[in-house]
C-alpha cells in the first residue's frame, strides 16, 4: 500500500510536468474523430449510426498511443531494474501505473462524451449508454495496453509491435460496447452487454496485472 | 512424474526424440492424408443438397479444428515453459506458431471458397469466422514478439506468455455457434450423441483429422528439431553431429 501510493504520487507529478504525454492522445482522440464526418460525409443521420465504432475505435487509438511510453522512461532510466533489484513490490507499481494511465487517458474521454456525443448528432439514451460503456471498458484498454507495453519493452521496433499484439484482443471489447451503444441508440435494453463488459473487466483486472509483472520481470532479466 | 519426465527435456535426448519420431509420423500423416481426402473428395456420395461442394469439409473442418489444437498445444508448452523455465517448451512454442498460422489459413481460406456458392459470400462477420480471424492475429503476434528482441531468450519468454493470454480466445471460438446466433453451422461431429452427418462421409472425415494432427506433429518434430540445432549451436554435441554429419559427406 505504501508502494502504491509512492507511486502513484510519482506518476502523477511525472503527469503534471509532462503534459504532452497525455495532452496529445486526448488531442489525438479528438482529430480522428473529426476526420470520420469528413471522410464519410456529415449526414446527420448516416453519423449517428456509425457514432459508437468511431468513438470506440479513437478511443482504443488513443489509449493505444499513450502505451508505448507507460513504461519505457523507467525502464531507460533504470528505475524498473532498481525496483526489481530493491525487492519493492513490483505489483503495487504495476497497478499505480495503470490506475494513473488510465486517470490520465481515459478519465478526460468520459468527462467529454457529452461534446462528442453533440459532434457526433447522438441523443442522450446513447450518450448514456457511451458513457457506461467507456467506463467499464476503458480500464479494460489501459490494462491491456499496460500489458502490450510490458512485453515490448526492451523490443527493438516496439510502437507499431504493440499495436499489432494488442489490437486482435481488443476486437471483442469492440464488438460489444459498440452493440451496446446501438442497442441503446434504437431504444433497447443493453444490460447484456454491459453485464460482458463488467465480466471481462473482472477477469481482466484480476489476471493482467499478474501478466504485466511476468512480462516486466522478463524484459528487466 | 516430473522425474520419469525430466530427461525427455534435455535438448539432446529430445533431438534425438524428434528424429526416431518424425519418420514414422511423417509416414502416417501422409498416407493418412491421401486416404482421407481421396476418399472424401472422390468416394463419398454427394450431398443432397450441396452437391459436390460440401466435400471441402475434408479439409476445412481438421484444418480448423487443429488451428486450435496447434493453438492450445503451444499455449501448454508456452505454460511449461515459463512455470518450469524448461527451455525445449519454448523453442516447441516458436516451432508450433508458424504451423498453427497455416492451419488457420487454410481453415480461413477453404471457408471463404465453399461460402462462395453457398452463402453467396467470400465472408461475414460472423462470430466463429471473426473469433478465428482474430486466432490468426494471435499466432502472427506470437510469430512477430520472438523474432522482435536482439535477446532470442527474452523473445522466446515474451511470445510464451502472449501465447497464454491468447488462449481467452479459444474457448470464443468453440462456442461462438452456440452463444450467438451465426451464419456458421453447429458442430456436427463434436457433440456426445449421435453425429449429424451420415457414416460415409463421418469415417473419411476422421480420418483427415487424424491425418493433419498426424502432419502437425510431424512438423513440429521437424521444427523443433532445427531449433534446438539453432539454439544449441555453440555446445559440444551438437558440434559432434556437425563433424560427424560433414564426415559423412
Amino acid at each position: 500500500m505504501v508502494m502504491f501510493k509512492a507511486a502513484f504520487v510519482r506518476e502523477w507529478r511525472l503527469l503534471a510536468r509532462q503534459k504532452a504525454d497525455w495532452l496529445n492522445p486526448l488531442m489525438f482522440f479528438l482529430i480522428v474523430l473529426t476526420l470520420f464526418p469528413l471522410g464519410i460525409g456529415a449526414k446527420p443521420n448516416l453519423l449517428a449510426e456509425i457514432a459508437p465504432g468511431i468513438i470506440w475505435i479513437a478511443a482504443l487509438l488513443s489509449v493505444l498511443l499513450g502505451a508505448e511510453r507507460l513504461f519505457k522512461d523507467d525502464f531507460r532510466q533504470g528505475v524498473l531494474e532498481q525496483l526489481v533489484a530493491a525487492e519493492q513490490p513490483l505489483l503495487a507499481y504495476v497497478l499505480a501505473k495503470i490506475v494513473s494511465s488510465w486517470c490520465s487517458t481515459a478519465l478526460p474521454l468520459l468527462l467529454m462524451s457529452p461534446l462528442i456525443a453533440l459532434l457526433l448528432g447522438l441523443d442522450s439514451a446513447a450518450w448514456l449508454a457511451v458513457l457506461l460503456t467507456l467506463l467499464l471498458g476503458t480500464p479494460l484498454l489501459n490494462l491491456l495496453a499496460a500489458l502490450g507495453a510490458a512485453l515490448t519493452l526492451s523490443a527493438d521496433k516496439g510502437g507499431i509491435l504493440l499495436a499489432l499484439l494488442i489490437l486482435p484482443l481488443y476486437i471483442p471489447l469492440l464488438i460489444f460496447a459498440s452493440a451496446a451503444v446501438d442497442q441503446a441508440s434504437l431504444g433497447l435494453d443493453y444490460s447484456g452487454q454491459l453485464a460482458v463488459l463488467s465480466a471481462m473487466l473482472c477477469l481482466a483486472l484480476a489476471l493482467v496485472p499478474l501478466a504485466v509483472l511476468k512480462a516486466l520481470k522478463l524484459n528487466v532479466g | 512424474m516430473f522425474k520419469w519426465l525430466d530427461p525427455y527435456a534435455k535438448p539432446e535426448t529430445l533431438y534425438r526424440i524428434c528424429g526416431l519420431w518424425f519418420p514414422w509420423l511423417m509416414t502416417a500423416a501422409v498416407a493418412t492424408l491421401l486416404l482421407g481426402t481421396v476418399w472424401g473428395l472422390a468416394f463419398t456420395p454427394a450431398d443432397y443438397q450441396q452437391g459436390d461442394s460440401y466435400r471441402i469439409i475434408h479439409i476445412h473442418v481438421p484444418s480448423a479444428i487443429w488451428s486450435m489444437g496447434a493453438y492450445s498445444s503451444m499455449a501448454i508448452a508456452a505454460l511449461i515453459a515459463l512455470v518450469w523455465q524448461v527451455k525445449a517448451a519454448q523453442w516447441a512454442v516458436g516451432a508450433i506458431a508458424p504451423i498453427g498460422a497455416v492451419f488457420t489459413v487454410i481453415a480461413l481460406f477453404t471457408g471463404a471458397a465453399w461460402g462462395k456458392p453457398m452463402w453467396g459470400t467470400w465472408w461475414v462477420w460472423d462470430a466463429r469466422l471473426t473469433s478465428e480471424l482474430i486466432l490468426l492475429f494471435l499466432y502472427l503476434g506470437v510469430i512477430a514478439l520472438s523474432g522482435a528482441f536482439a535477446d532470442r531468450q527474452t523473445g522466446a519468454k515474451a511470445s510464451a506468455l502472449l501465447a497464454i493470454v491468447g488462449v481467452v480466445n479459444l474457448p470464443i471460438i468453440h462456442f461462438s455457434v452456440e452463444w450467438w446466433n451465426t451464419l456458421h453451422q453447429g458442430a456436427t461431429i463434436t457433440k456426445f450423441a449421435k453425429p449429424s452427418i451420415d457414416a460415409s462421409m463421418l469415417w473419411p472425415l476422421l480420418i483427415s483429422i487424424l491425418a493433419f494432427g498426424l502432419w502437425l506433429a510431424a512438423l513440429t518434430c521437424l521444427r523443433l528439431k532445427t531449433a534446438i540445432l539453432q539454439n544449441e549451436q555453440h555446445r559440444p554435441w551438437v558440434r559432434q553431429l556437425a563433424a560427424s554429419a560433414v564426415k559423412g559427406e
